[in-house]
C-alpha cells in the first residue's frame, strides 16, 4: 500500500513533533507509524532502509525521511518529508528563542538554567554507557575514547579532524587486513 | 558574510556529524562556542537543555537556535537548510552503493571504528560542558555537582524521563540558588 502525498507529509510531521532530544527512542515511532499502523512497507525493507540511515552521518530522522520520501515519491517525496520532520522543531525554537532573547538577563530565568545546566551534563553523559557495553569496549579500547577527549577537551584539537583521522585510519586498517589474508 | 560562515560551519556538522544527536554535539559546541564564540558555554548548555524539551532531532534544534541567535530568522533558515542537505547527498549515494558495498570491508572497518570514536566525542561534549561559569571559580560550586550527580544516579537507575528532570532542576534553581 503507499501513502498519499497528505498521509506521509502528517505522519513525519507527527515523528518531527512527537521525538523529544532525538536519537534512538524515535527509530520505534516510526517504525509504528510506518511498519506496524499503515503497512506501508515491511519489517525487513524498514531495517534494510534504517541501516542505510544509520551508517551514514547526519540527523536519523532527517536521514529516514529523505530514503522514505524517495521510495514513495522520489526526490519530491523526500524534500517534503524532510520539511515536514524539520518543521515542528523550527517553529518551536524559534518562538523559545524569541522569547528567550528577551528574558536572557531575567534573574528568574537566569536561577532556572542555573539548576538545569549541571542535569545537560549528566544527561549527555547516561548514552555513554549503553554505547561502551554495545561496543562491548575493554581496557585496550578504551584508549581511543579517553584520548578524544583529551585531544578535544584538553588540546583544543577540532572533532572535524579526530573523523576525519578516523575514517583514515578505519580505510588504512582494512586495507592491511585484507592484504594480509590474501596472504595467507 | 555570516550566512556564509553559518552555512559552511552547518553543512560540515551535517557532512561529519556521526553517531546520532549527542555524538553531534562536539562538533557543533567546539565550532560555535570555541572556533566562531557565537555562543558561550552557558548559552550553548541552555539550547542543549530547551532542546531536551522541544520537539524535534536535536541537530535541527540546535541549528536553528544558533542560527537565529547569530543572524535573525534568516539565520535560523540558513543553518538549518546546511545542516540537512549533506543528508540529502548521502542517503542518495549510499542507496545506489549500499546493496554493493553493505558487507564492503572498508565500509565495516569505518563503522566498527566509529563506534568507539563517538564514545569519546559524546564524552567531550559532557566534559566540555563542566565550564567554571556553571561549576564555580575552580570547579567549587558543591551545589552544581550534587546536581549532576543526582540527576546522574536518577537516570542511569530509574526511567525517570529527561524532560521531567530539566523541570526539576529549574525548580531546583528557581528556589535555591
Amino acid at each position: 500500500m503507499k501513502p498519499t502525498y497528505r498521509q506521509l507529509a502528517f505522519t513525519f510531521l507527527k515523528i518531527g513533533a512527537f521525538t523529544f532530544g532525538g536519537g534512538y527512542a524515535m527509530i520505534s515511532l516510526i517504525e509504528n507509524e510506518l511498519v506496524v499502523k499503515n503497512r506501508w512497507l515491511d519489517s525487513d525493507t524498514f531495517y534494510d532502509y534504517l541501516s542505510i540511515a544509520q551508517m551514514s552521518p547526519g540527523i536519523l530522522a532527517v536521514n529516514i525521511a529523505i530514503l522514505m520520501g524517495n521510495l514513495f515519491f522520489g526526490k519530491k517525496g523526500a524534500v517534503l518529508c524532510v520539511i515536514a520532520t524539520c518543521l515542528p522543531a523550527f517553529v518551536a525554537i524559534l518562538s523559545i528563542a524569541i522569547f528567550f532573547v528577551q528574558f536572557r538577563d531575567n534573574t528568574i530565568v537566569d536561577k532556572i538554567f542555573k539548576g538545569i545546566r549541571p542535569i545537560v551534563v549528566a544527561l549527555i553523559a547516561i548514552p555513554i554507557f549503553s554505547l561502551c557495553k554495545k561496543a562491548s569496549i575493554n581496557i585496550a579500547t578504551a584508549i581511543i575514547p579517553i584520548a578524544i577527549v583529551v585531544f578535544v577537551v584538553f588540546l583544543k584539537i577540532s572533532p572535524v579532524y579526530i573523523i576525519l583521522i578516523s575514517i583514515i585510519i578505519a580505510i588504512v586498517k582494512a586495507k592491511y587486513r585484507h592484504n594480509s589474508s590474501k596472504r595467507d | 558574510m555570516i550566512y556564509l560562515q553559518l552555512f559552511y560551519t552547518f553543512f560540515k556538522i551535517g557532512l561529519l556529524g556521526f553517531g546520532g544527536g549527542y555524538g553531534m554535539l562536539s562538533l557543533i559546541q567546539f565550532e560555535i562556542v570555541e572556533r566562531y564564540q557565537w555562543l558561550s558555554v552557558n548559552q550553548f548548555t541552555d539550547i542543549v537543555a530547551i532542546s531536551q524539551a522541544t520537539p524535534g532531532p536535536i541537530g535541527i534544534n540546535s541549528a536553528t537556535f544558533v542560527g537565529f541567535s547569530v543572524a535573525g530568522i534568516g539565520g535560523a533558515i540558513t543553518a538549518t537548510f546546511a545542516v540537512v542537505l549533506p543528508s540529502f547527498i548521502l542517503m542518495y549515494v549510499l542507496i545506489k552503493i549500499f546493496n554493493r558495498y553493505k558487507d564492503n570491508h572498508y565500509v565495516k572497518s569505518i563503522m566498527s571504528v566509529m563506534q568507539y570514536v563517538v564514545i569519546g566525542l559524546i564524552a567531550s561534549a559532557a566534559v566540555m560542558l563542566i565550564s567554571e561559569e556553571t561549576f564555580g571559580k575552580g570547579f567549587s560550586n558543591i551545589f552544581a555537582w550534587v546536581i549532576l550527580l543526582v540527576a546522574f544516579v536518577a537516570m542511569r537507575f530509574s526511567k525517570i524521563s529527561p524532560i521531567l528532570l530539566i523541570l526539576i532542576g529549574g525548580v531546583v534553581g528557581w528556589l535555591f540558588l
